[in-house]
């Protein structure tokens, strides 16, 4: 049996303090010890993006990191995109658009975005389904996501702050 | 599902580490990104029963601007290589070889040694370091040494590198002056693993006659594997895109495919020799570009 570790995490802003097992990945740390719900756990192997969150800024799969490895490291999970139950202008552009359906996905698709638009903000669609391409989705065909990430870019441009989303 | 249980240990220094590895020996897994690694714990194709994490140990990602070529800290993410500047200009077959990678997600944590310890044989970095003559440089408690690539291979998943040892540094050695390079790869989906891959470097002598080539192919034999026979037939000769056609043929004498739920191995060799011609027709062209 091994010994429970110390971690102290710092997710959204918000340090927590816990002890786990050194096998809890970090995907079942914010859902199971955090209660953080919203990062979805899919394929467990990082294939299919659900489960990306943004470590340091970079989006990363959270399935394929354990916890310990984030300690001393920025996470930000779907939960913090919104002000106040208001949606961001990338979650916005989602909503206006229809970019989902079963929305199983959209987590992981929206912290990839949020850094790919960062990083691009006047992408192509090509660049968009580039990006897009770590992210399964089962339901859209992906056309809607592709057009709600377009708005999303055009959002951010008017309101000239690509940091919004 | 859930990995295994383990006891994890933080290294704090390199010397930490091997340390680590010489108490655990083969109980331990030294993990970096854990890209790979992960993986295989999560479907328990892997169970070590310590893992010791290099990941944070200082300044993880290091790219040193060198002679003969550039030097990459094995914990370099792979991100962080595909986008600098220096790599860039001095190895820009090794920044296109690792756009390659999976997706850009699993490019920011995946590393540049962790993917070469892996041995994946259709993976890319393995495959570059043949093409760049790649020197590696391993330490363990007891003994540090400089290892050519073309001697860390040895079958699928499987490389020289001892449990007590880990992969410190690469050196990735630049080309001749006033040669091309080409890279081409087949894979299902962007961002899958290559079915097939084929990369080669070219330089011409002032007849326009060839006078340095590398081929290496991946995802055609149990290894990375460099075509010599393929290079052979190019060095000294006056190079064209219809020549390649009849010296990609030898491209057969070095694959030893395999079928797998993918695709065939006549398919593979097949495709192996198309590509390596595109390959070839790149790095001429670019050759021709720089001299």
């Amino acid at each position: 049996m091994v010994d429970k570790k110390k971690i102290s995490l710092n997710v959204n802003g918000v340090t927590y303090d816990k002890e786990i097992e050194p096998r809890t990945l970090l995907s079942d740390f914010l859902r199971h010890h955090l209660d953080l719900t919203g990062t979805h756990v899919g394929c467990e192997h990082g294939i299919c993006g659900s489960c990306t969150i943004l470590m340091e800024g970079l989006p990363v799969r959270s399935c394929l990191t354990f916890a310990l490895q984030a300690e001393g490291k920025a996470i930000e999970t779907i939960e913090s995109l919104d002000t106040d139950g208001e949606l961001s202008s990338l979650q916005n552009a989602f909503w206006e658009n229809q970019g989902l359906q079963c929305g199983f996905c959209t987590p992981g698709i929206l912290m990839s975005m949020k850094a790919f638009l960062k990083d691009n903000p006047k992408p192509s669609r090509d660049e968009i389904r580039e990006a897009l391409s770590g992210n399964l989705c089962r339901c859209t065909g992906y056309h809607d996501i592709v057009d709600s990430v377009v708005a999303a870019a055009e959002a951010a441009l008017s309101s000239g702050s690509a940091e919004q989303a | 599902m859930k990995p295994a249980i383990f006891d994890y240990f933080r290294a704090t220094s390199l010397e930490h580490a091997c340390e680590l590895l010489s108490t655990h020996g083969d109980d331990a897994k030294i993990l970096a990104g854990g890209q790979s690694l992960i993986a295989a714990m999560n479907y328990r194709l892997a169970r070590p029963q310590v893992l010791i994490d290099i990941s944070n140990i200082d300044n993880p990602n290091q790219i040193t601007d060198e002679t003969t070529g550039v030097r990459v800290k094995a914990t370099t993410t792979q991100a962080f290589a595909e986008h600098d500047p220096v790599l860039r200009r001095r190895l820009p077959v090794l920044a296109d070889a690792i756009r390659h990678i999976a997706h850009f997600q699993i490019r920011n944590k995946g590393t540049v040694g962790g993917s070469i310890v892996n041995a994946d044989p259709a993976s890319e970095l393995p495959a570059m370091s043949l093409l760049l003559d790649a020197e590696y440089e391993i330490q363990s408690a007891s003994n540090k040494q400089i290892m050519p690539a073309e001697d860390f291979f040895i079958t699928y998943m499987t490389t020289a590198l001892q449990s007590d040892e880990v992969l410190v540094s690469i050196l990735f050695q630049e080309p001749p002056k006033n040669s091309g390079w080409g890279l081409h790869e087949v894979a299902r989906r962007a961002g899958d693993f290559a079915l097939v891959g084929s990369a080669a470097v070219i330089a011409l002598d002032v007849d326009d006659k060839c006078s340095y080539a590398r081929v290496v192919l991946f995802g055609v034999a149990s290894t990375p594997v460099r075509a010599k026979e393929v290079e052979d037939a190019i060095v000294g000769q006056v190079c064209s895109n219809k020549f390649f056609e009849q010296a990609a043929r030898k491209v057969s004498e070095v694959v030893d495919a395999e079928s797998d739920v993918h695709v065939t191995d006549e398919y593979r060799g097949n495709v192996a020799e198309v590509l390596t011609i595109r390959a070839l027709a790149d790095a001429l062209g670019r050759a021709k570009a720089a001299s």
